[in-house]
């Protein structure tokens, strides 16, 4: 794992986060969506909290599946799941809510999980030992 | 609305999630490490690749109706309901199709994050 590839985690942590703090907020303003005015839902990407999420989103699935590239889901989804700690704190900050001692040991459980998972290696390995591989072998791993 | 609608909207959110993530992580696999394609192809032989993969947009298409989902369910009920049930369940299948589909080593240490993220999330939404 490079420098480089941590802050490709950490983009994918920072628009998962916002992206939904930002769709939530213009979903709000729209409103309940009734089953019968299916279209409402198509018009919901006007909204312009709505549009800047989806931006985010985008931004997000970029950085999310250049992570898949190199690594296996089981790292990418754990180790970006501070996502979900960084959401909690948007919404005491922003929204100003408290953070209960449940939401706290919420927090520290997936801090640990994500501490857990980046402790052992990004991708499982069928011929190379993981750290080991050179670019040549990581760019011809179009193994099919 | 009803609590039905909502669990309806989380059931179909890890359904179509799981069903995407799993077909993105495929495809990207076969693409290889996007650095070193870009850097000895270019740029557009990633592109390329991705985009010359049809299981791509199989996994568009669900992540599609998974963010629909999420559209519809924000709409109905709390995202700090609807996010982290969502997601809680979707870290345990994705573990599961991951080991079954992409034959991931999935070990204790990935089984034991999995379960210990899944029931943060739960107490976030708490």
């Amino acid at each position: 794992m490079t420098l480089r590839k941590y802050l490709v985690l950490v983009s994918v942590t920072i628009c998962a986060a916002v992206g939904e703090t930002l769709l939530s907020r213009g979903m709000k303003q729209i409103g309940n969506i009734s089953l019968r005015h299916l279209p409402t839902v198509i018009f919901a990407v006007t909204n312009p909290w709505v549009a800047l999420g989806i931006l985010f989103l985008l931004g997000f699935f970029v950085t999310y599946n250049t992570a898949l590239s190199w690594a296996d889901l089981t790292y990418v989804l754990p180790a970006t799941s501070l996502s979900y700690v960084l959401l909690a704190f948007i919404a005491r900050f922003m929204l100003h809510e408290e953070i209960s001692a449940t939401r706290w040991i919420g927090i520290l459980l997936i801090s640990s999980g994500v501490g857990f998972v980046t402790q052992g290696p990004a991708r499982t390995e069928t011929t190379e030992a993981p750290g080991q591989r050179t670019p040549e072998a990581v760019g011809t791993g179009n193994k099919s | 609305m009803t609590p039905l609608y909502t669990w309806g909207a989380i059931l179909l959110i890890v359904l179509a999630s799981t069903t995407g993530d799993i077909l993105m992580s495929h495809v990207m696999k076969q693409v290889g490490d996007v650095h070193s394609v870009a850097r000895n192809s270019g740029f557009f032989a990633v592109v390329r690749r991705v985009l010359g993969n049809p299981l791509f947009f199989v996994g568009i298409a669900a992540l599609a109706v998974a963010f629909y989902a999420l559209l519809f369910g924000l709409s109905w009920n709390d995202v700090s309901l609807i996010g982290p049930a969502a997601a809680a369940l979707t870290f345990v299948t994705n573990a599961i199709a991951a080991k079954i589909f992409l034959h991931e080593r999935v070990d204790r240490r990935r089984w034991i994050a999995a379960l210990l993220i899944a029931a943060g999330v739960v107490l976030l939404a708490v």
